[in-house]
């Protein structure tokens, strides 16, 4: 968990200006991308950014209030069925904020009835809303239109790639604003104790809905920009309960506290399944299923957690040696 | 005047009254002491002002303006804070953000980042805590915890505050500094109620007392009045 001290002091303060320049370089790498990159490179880049925007939305919400959402994959199904609708009409930017907009709306519904549960129940809730909006779109698709799955509209894979990339850097400011404001207090004190925050004057219920509704735009936008990849989708292939349970996965992995963390989770966590899917198709899940297990068990702040405890070993052996010089 | 009013607020559990048909009210300026023995409500009446749980009937009034049904955190931004029996502190944030919350959010009209800044400190400065303001709460020992319940209510700008066992697990000398704390407080022109266990201290600070058993109100009085009354002897000494 951070320990940071909101001072409007620390905005300016050195402490930013590294970070700030390493994410402007790796920020204008990625916007050049396609220019010195293989389609190979653009479209693993492309899947790579999709898991860290689903991750990074999930622990937008989650991370600081400690409501553990399984409803990624339920926005996500939402995003993708907005393009299969509404695809061959309105221009793709269109489509992507539409998407947005109704993966919004939906969450806010949602949060309404479902944010008054807490723990496994509000989990289990989420859950089901996959299900439900699932088995709703086959019951329309099978007794009403009595056609089963849609065909999209292709788009090529650069076009892709920096509308994704856009929704990536819009989430980042979005969640580092957010994460840096009162708001961010107030989610974080919801997560500590709900009670006493409510106490202290915070609308919690507002609070929550809203995050969760935020977080639910980049998901929805996430979904109508990957369904173009696909030629053809149906219920089933909308709504994969992997794409649920997938960034709660990634955002452990990475480490939940720390802003960085899903983000680096889900990158390593993609590129892993990619590597590992390409290079050892038959123990590709067996080798990825021991590296979650290991990760687990051993590192419960994630990758994040092993690089503070590895910086701090590195300061106090390099404290030891300068005492032991005087 | 009376900054609070209770008519006739029940509360049940299942079966159970566990504040049942009782009247009572707060007069400005005053320290009220509320006593009884374990079990008796006094939590629960304290969780129905703060609105933390709804009376089954009943009304609360806090200055004259009816309260009953609102949310906590409307309940709050009127003017009416509260501690916690057992700790509800903000265990992985800093002192200072703990404290930092309640002037940002507990008060109705908008506040600066600074001017928010400046009541935290200030907050944290009348408790005694300005020394730790960045440790994270949960480093606290219990008593500096119950003083940044103390901090943290402050920093809402309550007229009344409501404090539920402040002295329940300190030493003499703790318990000596927390009662200068909550006269410090009233002489500030803070109205408190407050529930307690340690005699001592409520007989000393406190004006009024109400006693609460079996969630009904057996007796009100100043301090005098009530170590003088049979009932309340009867309760907590047996029959």
């Amino acid at each position: 968990m951070e320990n940071r001290e909101m001072d409007i002091s620390t905005f300016v303060s050195k402490k930013f200006l590294v970070p700030g320049l390493i994410t402007l370089i790796l920020l204008i790498l990625l916007a050049t991308l396609p220019l010195y990159g293989s389609a190979y490179n653009v479209i693993l880049i492309t899947a790579i950014l999709m898991y860290i925007i689903l991750t990074v939305s999930w622990a937008f919400f989650s991370g600081p209030t400690g409501y553990i959402s399984l409803a990624p994959a339920a926005f996500f199904g939402v995003g993708i069925y907005t393009t299969a609708i509404l695809g061959k009409t309105l221009p793709l930017i269109a489509v992507v904020a539409a998407a947005g907009l109704t993966t919004f709306i939906l969450a806010l519904l949602v949060g309404l009835i479902t944010l008054r549960l807490r723990g496994i129940y509000f989990a289990i809730f989420t859950f089901g809303l996959v299900v439900l909006i699932k088995e709703l779109l086959l019951f329309w698709e099978v007794v009403i239109t009595r056609t089963r799955g849609r065909f999209i509209v292709l788009v090529d894979n650069n076009t892709i790639y920096y509308v994704i990339l856009g929704i990536f850097v819009l989430l980042l400011l979005t969640t580092y604003l957010i994460r840096r404001s009162k708001f961010g207090l107030a989610m974080q004190s919801i997560g500590e104790n709900e009670e006493a925050a409510a106490h202290m004057g915070v609308n919690v219920t507002l609070v929550k809905i809203i995050t969760f509704a935020i977080s639910a735009i980049f998901m929805g936008a996430a979904g109508a920009i990957m369904a173009t990849r696909w030629t053809y989708i149906d219920p089933y292939v909308a709504f994969n309960p992997l794409f649920s349970f997938l960034p709660v996965l990634m955002a452990i992995f990475g480490g939940i506290g720390q802003f960085y963390g899903p983000i680096l989770g889900a990158a390593i966590f993609a590129y892993l399944e990619e590597l590992l899917l390409t290079k050892f198709p038959y123990y590709y899940m067996l080798t990825f299923g021991i590296i979650l297990v290991v990760v687990i068990l051993y590192l419960p702040d994630g990758l994040v957690g092993l690089i503070q405890r590895l910086r701090q070993r590195r300061q106090k052996g390099g404290l030891a040696r300068r005492s032991a010089d005087t | 005047m009376r900054i609070l009013e209770g008519e006739k607020v029940t509360k049940h559990f299942g079966g159970l009254a566990a504040v049942s048909s009782v009247d009572f009210h707060v007069n400005q300026g005053e320290i009220l002491g509320l006593i009884g023995p374990n079990g008796a409500g006094k939590t629960t009446l304290f969780n129905l002002i703060s609105g933390a749980i709804s009376a089954k009937s009943g009304a609360i009034r806090f200055k004259d303006k009816e309260i009953t049904g609102l949310k906590p955190h409307q309940i709050c931004r009127m003017g009416v804070a509260r501690t916690f029996q057992s700790v509800k502190v903000f265990s992985n944030m800093p002192v200072i953000n703990n404290v930092l919350l309640g002037s940002l959010f507990g008060t109705s009209t908008r506040i600066s980042q600074a001017d928010a800044t400046r009541k935290a400190t200030e907050a944290l400065e009348l408790v005694g805590l300005s020394a730790v303001r960045a440790t994270p709460a949960k480093d606290l020992t219990l008593v500096n915890q119950k003083r940044l319940e103390v901090a943290r209510a402050l920093a809402t700008t309550p007229e009344l505050l409501l404090l539920d066992e402040l002295m329940a697990g300190l030493n003499q000398t703790e318990m000596a500094e927390s009662m200068e704390l909550v006269t410090g407080l009233r002489d500030k022109g803070l109205t408190i109620f407050m529930i307690e266990h340690v005699m001592k201290a409520i007989m000393s600070i406190c004006d009024r007392i109400i006693v609460l058993h079996h969630g009904e109100k057996i007796a009100e009085g100043t301090p005098q009045e009530i170590t003088s009354n049979k009932t309340v002897v009867e309760v907590y000494l047996g029959d």
